[in-house]
Formats: structure tokens, sequence, C-alpha cells
């Protein structure tokens, strides 16, 4: 179980637990958090789970396969601290993980 | 009886999803889902693939845990079926008799596996696969020492042939064009997946009539090919297409032409009852007058928010490019638009090295659509630049050392 902050771009914010070995994607859909549409379901396929990450946990999330890196490039508003929420697999170690949607997802 | 207010019929991907986006977008009023299916509503991609393989498992499945539907005041009702549609009284029928009244109704019927009239279909081990039901019985058919035999060389069918030989089973594919997924990518695509598979262990019969399939004690044994050959194998996959479930809009009076006609608001011709997902037929606003059936998850997303929009009174979403994917082996294939009005394809990257990209032109070099192997980049820009309707230099696309950025810059 993981603490995972999901906060919005107007700053409305949840705070859930997501149970290890889900996704920060899947949290977010089974808990019906705006903002997260996942139209391809994980296959990192659609980049509508895109999300930035809080600063403070770049390095416990880790770095983006190429794959995900070249969606990524070609997503709305995307900064350095870019992920794709499917691509992020939740373990004890993000609890308190903090991330925010981007504001073309909402 | 409860007071009217949303009813869903169909409980699948469109129908689930529209039930979440009401909610989200602040709707209060009595909200119901009515599904034939004994599942809540769950994704069916994974079905030929990574849940065919064992790489996920049912709960993975779900579109949302069973909590969310009471949490958020959705009444879900399974395994019930709508018989019918009374316009005049604003109800829906349902199997057993009782009648739902509904303000608004929103069809979300889906589609089902195509059954082509073949002299053997009844048989015990030939399988269609659309539901989580179909799934489970192909799934304990597949495993070493197994034969598929798939007829119908579509994406669910070599999806399946794919996960069969994940599974250690042996495949082969019966297609009736002298290429596979024929209606539905180009020629290099189609080439290139068939070498794909068969370097996999894919059998190929292609340009090949079915007669029907044959067996004894009432359980199939070979496909009986149109010259009289035997195909044998353990179990039978009939992947030949899907048909809409309209037939509750045809008996209604509806406007229906291969799937209920809705427009950009998926409203079908009564205002009063919506149609989303693969049960419809809907305009296609960036390749001119058409109108198109689409299936596929993001356009069942896409129309279950056009109606949560126009029932919450939110501005209708801006409009998407019809896009799809499919994962095979190692091969992540993404598809965007549709090469409706295309004379001219150019070729980017490198097929042999199993990363690249097809692009459609129209007369005037607008990109109608990309088919992306490997190849994110391609798929992305493609979408952005099909969605602008903006010229692209053939030369530019074809250009390995012109980024993809660059190229829709
Ligand atoms: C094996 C497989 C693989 C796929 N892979 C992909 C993919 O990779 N990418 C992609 O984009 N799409 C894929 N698709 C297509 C995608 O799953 C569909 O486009 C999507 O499910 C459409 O959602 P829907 O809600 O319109 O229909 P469905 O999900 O079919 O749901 C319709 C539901 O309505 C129910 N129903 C019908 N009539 C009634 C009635 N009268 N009363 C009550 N309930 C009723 C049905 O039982 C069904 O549960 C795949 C489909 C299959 C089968
Ligand atoms: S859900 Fe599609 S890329 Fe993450």
């Amino acid at each position: 179980m993981a603490k995972i902050t999901y906060i919005a771009h107007d700053g409305s914010s949840r705070t859930l637990e997501v149970k290890a070995g889900l996704t920060v994607m899947e949290g977010a859909v089974k808990n019906n958090v705006p903002g997260i549409d996942a139209d391809c379901g994980g296959a990192c396929a659609c980049a509508t789970c895109h999300v930035y990450v809080d600063e403070a946990w770049m390095d416990k999330v880790g770095a983006a396969s190429a794959m995900e890196e070249s969606m990524l490039d070609f997503a709305e508003g995307v900064k350095p601290n870019s992920r794709l929420s499917c691509q992020i697999k939740v373990t004890d170690a993000l609890d308190g993980l903090v991330v925010t949607t981007p504001e073309s997802q909402h | 009886m409860s007071e009217p207010g949303v009813v869903i019929v169909g409980a699948g991907h469109a129908g689930g999803s529209a039930a979440a986006f009401l909610r989200q977008y602040g709707f209060t009023g009595p909200l119901s889902l009515i599904g034939e299916e004994p599942l809540a509503p769950y994704q069916r991609p994974p079905l030929s693939k990574a849940w065919l393989k064992g790489e996920a498992d049912a709960e993975a499945l779900m579109l949302r845990p069973d909590s969310f539907y009471s949490e958020n005041d959705i009444v879900l009702r399974l395994g019930v079926r709508a018989e019918r549609i009374d316009r005049d009284a604003r109800t829906v029928i349902l199997s057993g008799g009782e009648a739902v009244p509904y303000a608004t109704l929103i069809l979300a019927t889906g589609a089902r596996a195509r059954r082509i009239p073949l002299p053997g279909l009844d048989l015990g081990g030939v399988l269609a696969l659309r539901t989580a039901a179909d799934a489970d019985q192909l799934k304990s058919a597949l495993g070493p020492g197994r034969r598929l035999a798939v007829i119908g060389g579509g994406y669910i069918g070599l999806e399946a042939a794919a996960s069969a030989r994940a599974l250690g089973a042996e495949a082969v594919v019966i297609e009736r064009e002298p290429r596979v997924l024929a209606r539905v990518a180009c020629e290099a695509l189609s080439t290139f997946f068939q070498d794909y598979h068969r370097k996999h262990g894919v059998h190929f019969i292609l340009d090949a009539g079915v007669e029907g399939i044959v067996g004894g004690d009432g359980r199939a044994a070979a496909v009986k090919l149109a010259g009289g050959d035997l195909v044998e194998a353990d179990a039978f996959l009939v992947g030949v297409g899907a048909v809409p479930n309209q037939e509750l809009a045809v008996d209604a009076g509806l406007h229906c032409s291969d799937g209920i006609v809705v427009d950009l608001e998926a409203r079908t011709s009564d205002p009063a009852i919506f149609a989303i997902g693969d049960c419809t037929r809907r305009p296609m606003p960036l390749y001119g007058a058409r109108m198109h059936r689409l299936e596929s998850v993001p356009n069942a997303l896409e129309q279950a928010k056009q109606a949560a929009s126009a029932l919450t009174g939110r501005p209708a979403p801006a409009g998407e490019v019809p896009w799809f994917w499919s994962d095979q082996y190692d091969l992540k294939l993404q598809i965007a638009g549709l090469p409706f009005d295309a004379v001219q394809t150019v070729i980017r990257g490198d097929i042999a090295a199993a990363k690249f990209a097809v692009f459609h032109l129209d007369a005037e070099h607008r990109l109608q659509a990309v088919e992306a192997v490997n190849a994110p980049p391609e798929f992305m820009a493609g979408r952005l630049l099909i969605g602008q309707r903006k010229a692209v230099a053939p030369d530019k696309l074809r250009d390995m050392s012109i980024s993809m950025k660059e190229v829709a810059a």
C-alpha cells in the first residue's frame, strides 16, 4: 500500500491508498480521479495518463523507458518531470507520492 | 417505480465510462447501468493479449472496482437484458418484464462477433472472442501440444495466434483474402505482420475458402477448406469481424444504418436517446460528410464524453483523431486516422528492423492516416498532423534525418 496524492490543475486534490503492484494510473482510474483517462488501459500507447511527478519524488520513481520518452515528447504541456502514470508501478517505497495532472487532460 | 433519470443499456467499456463521466461531470440524478453480462464493465483489449497470455489477472481487466458503483450512486444491474424500448412511455422493458422509466436513455450495446453461415459452427471447440467468458474458454483450450486454427486474419485473430504461440501452442491462420488484415491495414503492413508471425512459427493459409468445420461426437476436429483439404486443430477461433447490436434501436424506430446513427453529441434520431461505442455509426468531422462505424476503446470513450457533456451542459469535448492500437509479440502497432481519401503512401524507417511507419496522404499531401510499428514519435506526430489537416511534404516524412518533431513543427 502507498498513499498517493493526485492534484488536479485547479489545485483540488485527492489522496488515495493504492495497492502495491498497481500502477499510478490504475490507482486514479479505479477511483474515478479526473484528468487521467487512460484510453489504452496502460499499453503505453496513448499518453492520456500524463502526470507531473512532484520534484521530490523524481529519483524514487525512476526513469522512463525509451518508448515512454518518445510518447511523452509529443504529449501536450510536457515538462522535465512529466511521466506516463501507467508506467509507474506502485511500491511501498512510493508511499506519499504526489502527482499533478496537466490542464489539457481536463 | 423510481424517479426517471439516466438509464444506460449495455455495461461495457462505453456504458461504464459514460456512467463514470456523468458523475465526474457533476450529474447528481438517478443513474443506472443495465448489462447482460454477469460482470461489471471490463476492458476487452487484454482478452486477446496480456490476459490471454496470463500476464494480467481478472482484477486488472475491470474498468472500475465493484465498490465504485455503490460509492458513486450508480445502480448496476447485471445479468439482465433490455428487450425493448417503449419511446412513448419512456421506459425500457427488461428480460423479466420490468419496465424501467428513463428521462434519458443511453444505448451502449456494443457489437457481437459476426457469425458466418458455416456448417459445423455449433461443434464443441469452435469459439468466438468477444467476452470474458469466450476468453476463458479459449485460454483453457491453449497450451503446449495444442493447436489453434483461426478463421479470419484480423487483429483479434492475429493477436490470439501470437498469444497461443506465447502459451506454447501451435497456430494456423486461415484467411479468405490474399493477405491478412486486408480490410484494416495497408499491404506493406499486412506483409510485415505475416512475415513476423511466420518467424514466430504461425502458419498461414491465404486466399482460402472455408467449407465448414468437421468433427465427430459433437466436437470439432478440422477446418475443411474449399479444395477439400482438412486443417486439423484442437481449438477453432472464428474471428471474422463484428456486427453492431442495434436491434433495440431498430425495433424502436431509431434511424440505423449498420449501426445506430448518431450526431457529434452522440444523440440518436430521438433527442431523449443517445448511443455510444461500437453500436453506433457516427460523423467523422475530419473526413468530410462521411459517417463511419469505429470499433475501438478511444471511440467508446470519446462518445461517452460527448454524451456526458451534452447531458451535464459542459462544452462539447474537442474532436479527436480516431486511433487504435494492437500488441503482438514485441510489436506495438499504433494507428491514427483512416485512409479514406489517401492516394499516396510514404514509408519512414526500417521495415526489416521492425521499426517503421506508413503514412497515407491525400492528393493535397494532407496526412490521412499513419500506421506505426514500434514508432511512437511517428504515431504521435502523425496524429497531430492529421488533426491539423496541414499539408506535409512526402520527402520530409521519408527523411529519417529530420525528426518527427521538426516534421510536425
Ligand atoms: C478481443 C478483443 C480485443 C480488442 N482489442 C482492442 C484494442 O487493442 N484496441 C482498441 O481500441 N479496441 C480493441 N477492441 C475493441 C473494444 O474492446 C471495443 O471497441 C469496446 O469494447 C467497445 O465498447 P462498447 O461499450 O461499445 O461495447 P462492449 O464493450 O461490447 O459492451 C457492450 C455491452 O452491452 C451488453 N449488451 C448488449 N445488448 C444488451 C441488451 N439488450 N441489454 C443489456 N446489455 C446488453 C453486452 O453484453 C456488452 O457487455 C477489442 C475487442 C475485442 C473483443
Ligand atoms: S494509459 Fe495509455 S499511455 Fe498510459
